[in-house]
């Protein structure tokens, strides 16, 4: 178990653009923080890439190695294949995308990776929509979610189906490791983050990361916003360990409304 | 030692020979059996490399990058819808300045569905910053392979090259190839080490994102090295020979071009036939001559000034097409002539098109269509040459 308290001080990524609370460099910056300085980052033009390596920028004080959309999953292989090569042995290497990234176009990368077997963790920061390029709806976009491709009129009522469920689509792969998370509950995070680094083989973490311009809600809002998607049953926390699935019980869940409410993309649900 | 090898069998000795470390691959016709043999030498140890099995072409060669960045040399094949596959990779490839090389056993692309040679894959790709060389032989097909990766990790070059050799025709025949020693080709190409790689004690980012400010920097130093590419091409192709005693010319492999009143401009395995064709024709007393372009990117423009000022017509046979205009390569040469003052007619011929065979009698009759033109303009005619032709 993750004690927060005896986190390092130390930040590996700082001096980002990202916006004002932004879940998703959040679930960065705290798995950063577990992972520590040996670890590289390979990752995909995504809000995450916009708002850390920007020419001359680097936000991360680790390799950081940006690859096209659909293919994070496959630079992981070949990024942990070089080092292996290179006899670099205790690095971390750490596929970092959002939901589109991981879930639509980066989806075949993945699951080729997942299948070889490759040592390394897959952190999907899930925002549930495209936010990089303005809101556009992805797999991961929940039923009903306003975006600006389900938009809300006299016809449409926003994303019309379900989410992808994509910790199972995962977990199929008989991966030894693969759990949701959410920045809301950073002990159970940073816990499951080190749960990864410690097997051995392809792990896998599908991490809630509020956006405040992509639901519509106050940039203040998002750790509780991530804690209430757990707390109405909205985010199960939900963990495979070699295929066994345990997940969290919520007791007394807490009216859907409060989660929806505050967001603007659920306003024409209620 | 010399062996009977077919060009695919020749890349992949070559392969073995540049001790590449990192090799990931998608199987497709006709490249497949280049991979297939790598992964033998791989499974009876006689090659120390990684192989991965990746799901498609776009990961093989975002695979490679990823392998690249850590320092280690790479190597991928490929052809047709494959490369098609990977075109969104080969710009971030090049943009991050990989030296990497890879195999593309040239093959037409569908619609209608295809698995024969032309060239229409890799010309495609001509604007993706990937330095084109065109093979004529299997024992070019294994020396190019290592001449490339020098001239790609060049530290005034640092771009990835294509080694396109035409699909069955090259791939699949066998002929006698000298394949050279290891102590060599040690000798010839030391171990790639680059100044940037991924380390974690000294972090860099690779392939960053890049505002209007410093966007055309970037591009403009890409631009830069590969011009600098052609002295590079040509200088590694002399150290090759010195060490090797084989030598292909650099960027162009002229054929009876000094006195020639005719000459064909081709890329490719179709220059064997053109080289025999050439001689039938010279001992009926006509003269024509060859010049087989061996860069395609880099595009020798100075070299092709060169040979073909004397000509009075040059004919460029393409075995591709720019749809709505002409074959790319006819464009290209026209465009190349287009400053010299009494510059020859340039006449665009097609053929060859998804494995159609290009006779020594399809040759012959572009080059006496030519020479009949040539003809008609002594007499003082009007010269028609060319334009399409089709068989």
């Amino acid at each position: 178990m993750i004690k927060i308290r005896e986190l390092p001080e130390e930040e590996l990524v700082q001096g980002s653009y990202a916006c004002a609370g932004c879940g998703g460099i959040l679930a960065v910056r705290l798995a950063l923080k577990v992972l520590g300085p040996e670890t590289v980052i390979v990752t995909t033009p995504s809000c995450l890439l916009g708002v850390t390596t920007f020419y001359p920028q680097l936000a991360f004080k680790v390799p950081c190695v940006n690859v096209t959309f659909p293919s994070t999953a496959a630079a992981v292989s070949g990024v942990a294949a070089g080092l292996r090569r290179r006899g670099k042995k205790g690095v971390k290497v750490v596929g970092l995308a959002g939901d589109g990234g991981t879930v639509d176009i980066g989806l075949q990368a993945l699951s080729g990776a997942l299948e070889r077997g490759d040592n390394f963790i897959f952190i999907c920061y899930d925002n549930e929509a495209y936010m990089n390029t303005g809101v556009q709806r992805s797999g991961a976009t929940p039923l009903g979610a306003r975006t600006s491709t389900t938009p809300v009129g006299s016809v449409g009522r926003g994303e019309e189906r379900p989410k992808k469920d994509m910790l199972r689509i995962v977990a199929a792969h008989n991966i030894p490791y693969a759990a949701t998370a959410s920045i809301g509950y950073p002990q159970d995070y940073l816990t499951k983050v080190k749960k990864a680094m410690e097997v051995e083989g392809p792990a896998y973490i599908q991490v809630l990361s509020p956006c405040p311009p992509g639901w519509g809600y106050r940039s203040d809002l998002t750790v509780k916003l991530a804690r209430l998607a757990v707390q109405t049953g909205q985010w199960p926390l939900a963990e495979y360990v070699n295929g066994e699935l345990t997940v969290k019980e919520i007791r007394n869940p807490r009216p859907l409304n409060e989660y929806l409410a505050p967001q603007a993309r659920f306003a024409h649900m209620l | 030692m010399r062996a009977y090898l077919n060009g695919n069998e020749a890349v992949a000795a070559a392969v073995k020979l540049a001790r590449a470390e990192v090799v990931a691959a998608y199987p497709i016709t006709p490249q497949s059996t280049i991979v297939e043999k790598i992964a033998e030498y791989i499974a009876e140890g006689s090659m120390a490399a990684d192989y991965i099995r990746v799901e498609s072409e776009h990961a093989a060669l975002a695979a490679c990058y990823g392998a690249a960045v850590t320092g280690t040399r790479v190597f991928t094949a490929t052809s047709s819808q494959g490369l098609a596959y990977m075109f969104e990779m080969l710009h971030y490839v090049s943009g991050c300045r990989i030296p990497m090389v890879m195999a593309v056993a040239n093959r037409g692309l569908a619609a209608p569905w295809t698995i024969w040679a032309d060239h229409q894959d890799a010309v495609a790709c001509r604007d993706t910053g990937w330095i084109q060389l065109y093979v004529e032989t299997a024992q070019e097909a294994l020396d190019t392979c290592l001449q490339a990766y020098k001239i790609a990790a060049h530290p005034e070059v640092l771009t990835p090259i294509m080694v396109c050799l035409d699909g069955y025709v090259l791939s699949h025949t066998e002929e006698i190839v000298d394949v050279p020693d290891q102590e060599a080709v040690d000798r010839f190409l030391p171990p790639y080490r680059p100044e940037y790689k991924v380390d974690t004690g000294r972090p860099y980012v690779f392939g960053v994102g890049a505002g209007p400010d410093v966007y055309p920097a970037f591009k403009f130093y890409q631009q830069q090295s590969m011009m600098k590419a052609k002295e590079v091409i040509k200088e590694i192709d002399r150290e090759f020979a010195n060490l090797f005693r084989r030598s292909y010319g650099g960027l162009v492999d002229p054929y009876c071009c000094s006195d020639a009143e005719v000459i064909l401009v081709v890329m490719g395995a179709t220059a064997g036939t053109a080289r025999e064709v050439v001689d039938f024709m010279r001992r009926q007393g006509e003269r024509v001559g060859l010049l087989r372009l061996r860069s395609f990117r880099p595009f020798p423009v100075e070299d092709l000034k060169e040979l073909l000022r004397g000509a009075k017509a040059v004919a460029v046979l393409d075995r591709d097409c720019s749809f709505g205009y002409e074959g790319v390569l006819a464009t290209e040469v026209k465009a190349a002539l287009a400053e010299l003052p009494a510059r020859p007619q340039v006449a665009g011929f097609i053929g060859g098109l998804g494995g159609r065979d290009l006779t020594p009698e399809d040759l012959a009759g572009i080059f006496r269509q030519c020479l009949a033109g040539v003809r008609r303009l002594d007499k003082g005619e009007a010269i028609i040459i060319g334009g399409g032709w089709q068989k």
